[in-house]
């Protein structure tokens, strides 16, 4: 098997009950690199990656994680790939009754024996890191959206773990914060070597930062486009990819 | 680690410095700088092939302690890329941050809660006005009265409650009447059971019983729905769009719950003295004796005050409910409080009223 590749998704099929979201798609993702899964609302983006974290059953197919099949591991196995992912949830799933800096503590204190000055050192260098050092003792439910989100992803990034899912990661931030939160990822992918796999719909940060993208349509209920962002704007062979790059609504009707 | 001649302590690190692997290292050095500080620490730290955010964290921590003291950190060697991030991780640690909130003592505390009672008290004799206005709107427009609402909270609190109902009320009857029987035998009384289980049951058991299961199913039930919508931002939905949360939800549950009470503790009256009669059969009397025995006993009086009782009960538990449940604030936790709160407020309430309804039936004879 290729070393490079981290995660492979393979003729995987995504249903809910008889709705088939997505069919018979395949993908790898490469070591390292920043990689969008970009499509319109409902395409089943969040879908395909709670697949991918193995949250959800695939009808059909199979994803391979660090060469294991998550879809079939069971035990101590999930566990140690589980362990290996981190991931950051749309609406945030801060745990309301703690404090953010608990909420970032809580997968240190459960995965490593550090003292506790170090973990809340630890906690707090991450919450820094995302611009809420003037937070920590807050709790979700004090603080904007916007904020829950970056806190979101100091949790998720608490472990350093080589992967990092992101749930919509800019939706609902303003210009600088989603800027700055574009650039802390380019810096953990180029640093730390950190494989992102990022849901958005947000072009701008797309642009600035993604290696590759794959793009769903719900008509053909797959992959419509991969590739990198720029190349997709220019030349792709398919209008709707086209216009989705370029801001474009439908041809009118009337 | 290595003590240099010049005092200085050296530290060699290899391999991967993470999360998972730090900890012996953070012991092992802290601890040995602990016991004998050194003037400078040097790190060698040209073999690190991973070093992660906790590991930075380290390098932040053991500059920042050896300083503290007017010490010096040599590290040497280290590789760009976690230079790059050592570099970002000084610079927002620089940025304020918050400092822990300081726990408030004894008296502040007490303090506090006693406040947050008399505030609490406030807020439910409001409550209760914003309530009776309610009501009687909803009785004098019953078109503006969300009726099929109120049937479904009929069904839910009352129908599905029966089971339960009935099975308390069968059990308390039974249970009261053997308990009774043994030392009223004693004196051959033992057919005065009848008068005893009849008599505390409509009075008595029958209502109180059955309010506290509704505050149990249904009082709960209220404050968790009206809570969680709460936290959805639903009632502010329902506040925008100019429908008062009140009249929308609040009405039909206590209507609901005032319309269920009285039939619920029929039911457990009547199981309750086929419990007893079920004893006294058992003690060799037959079943027309009792039944002249509960006749002779118990008046259309004691049975209506205990109906009357349950309305208040039901008053009581289903506007308590959806009180807590407006209170609810924000946070997973905060609907689980609401839920408690709204048993333990509406069991305190029934048993608050049930002593003012004593000491009024007495004074009016009933």
């Amino acid at each position: 098997m290729d070393t490079d590749v981290i995660i492979r998704v393979e003729h995987m099929t995504a249903a809910y009950e008889d709705v088939v979201l997505l069919d018979d798609i395949s993908f790898e993702v490469q070591r390292g690199e920043i990689f969008v899964i970009l499509g319109g609302s409902g395409c089943g983006k969040s879908t395909l990656m709670k697949h991918m974290i193995g949250l959800y059953q695939p009808a059909a197919g199979s994803v391979w994680i660090h060469g294991r099949d998550i879809t079939t591991a069971e035990g101590s196995e999930r566990q140690k790939i589980l362990s290996g992912l981190g991931v950051m949830y749309q609406g945030g799933a801060l745990f309301g009754s703690f404090t953010l800096l608990e909420n970032v503590r809580l997968p240190l204190e459960e995965f490593t024996e550090l003292p506790r000055d170090a973990l809340d050192g630890i906690a707090a260098m991450k919450l820094k890191l995302v611009g809420l050092g003037a937070a920590l003792h807050q709790v979700p439910a004090e603080i904007s959206g916007g904020m829950q989100k970056r806190a979101a992803i100091a949790r998720a990034m608490a472990l350093d773990p080589p992967v990092l899912f992101l749930d919509e990661p800019s939706a609902g931030l303003d210009p600088i914060t989603s800027a700055e939160l574009d650039r802390l990822i380019l810096r953990l992918a180029r640093y730390l070597g950190i494989t992102f796999v990022i849901v958005s719909h947000e072009l701008s940060s797309i642009d600035a930062i993604a290696d590759r993208v794959i793009m769903l349509d719900p008509r053909v209920k797959g992959i419509v486009a991969t590739g990198k962002p720029a190349a997709l704007r220019a030349s792709s062979e398919n209008p709707w990819v086209r216009q989705f790059f370029n801001r474009q609504p439908p041809p009118d009707v009337v | 680690m290595v003590r240099m001649p010049d005092g200085a302590l050296e530290l060699v690190i290899e391999g991967r410095l993470a999360s998972v692997t730090l900890t012996p290292v953070w012991r092992d050095v802290f601890d040995a700088l602990a016991r004998a500080p050194v003037p400078r620490v040097v790190v060698q730290a040209g073999k690190l092939t991973h070093c992660d955010g906790a590991g930075i964290y380290f390098f932040m921590e053991l500059r920042r302690r050896q300083q503290a003291q007017g010490r010096a950190v040599d590290i040497r060697d280290f590789p760009p890329d976690f230079q790059h991030l050592l570099d970002l991780a000084e610079q927002v640690d620089s940025e304020r941050s918050a400092e822990a909130p300081s726990s408030s003592g004894f008296l502040e505390e007490t303090g506090c809660a006693a406040v947050r009672t008399v505030e609490d008290v406030w807020t439910q004799i409001a409550f209760v006005g914003e309530l009776v206005v309610a009501l009687v709107q909803a009785v004098r427009h019953p078109r503006h009265t969300r009726w099929r609402d109120a049937w479904l909270i009929v069904e839910k609190a009352g129908v599905n409650a029966l089971p339960i109902v009935v099975m308390i009320g069968g059990l308390m009857g039974l249970i009261l009447a053997f308990q009774s029987a043994i030392p009223l035998r004693r004196f051959g009384a033992d057919i005065f059971v009848a008068n005893l289980v009849s008599l505390s049951l409509l009075r008595e058991l029958g209502p109180l019983m059955t309010a506290i299961i509704l505050a149990g199913r249904s009082g709960a039930a209220f404050a968790a729905e009206i809570g969680t919508m709460k936290v959805d931002e639903e009632l502010n939905a329902l506040t925008t769009m100019g429908l008062d949360p009140v009249r929308f939800l609040v009405v039909t549950r206590v209507m609901a719950a005032i319309l269920v009470m009285p039939l619920l503790t029929l039911f457990a009256d009547l199981f309750g003295l086929i419990g007893a009669a079920i004893v006294t059969c058992s003690l060799g009397y037959p079943l027309i004796t009792f039944k002249n025995q509960v006749l002779a006993s118990v008046h259309a009086g004691d049975l209506l005050s205990g109906l009357l009782k349950s309305m208040v009960f039901g008053l009581l538990i289903g506007s308590v409910g959806c009180l807590r449940g407006l209170q609810t604030r924000s946070g997973a936790s905060a609907v689980g409080d609401a839920a408690t709160r709204a048993v333990v407020s509406g069991i305190i309430l029934i048993v608050i009223a049930d002593g003012l309804f004593a000491v009024m039936f007495y004074f009016i004879r009933l």
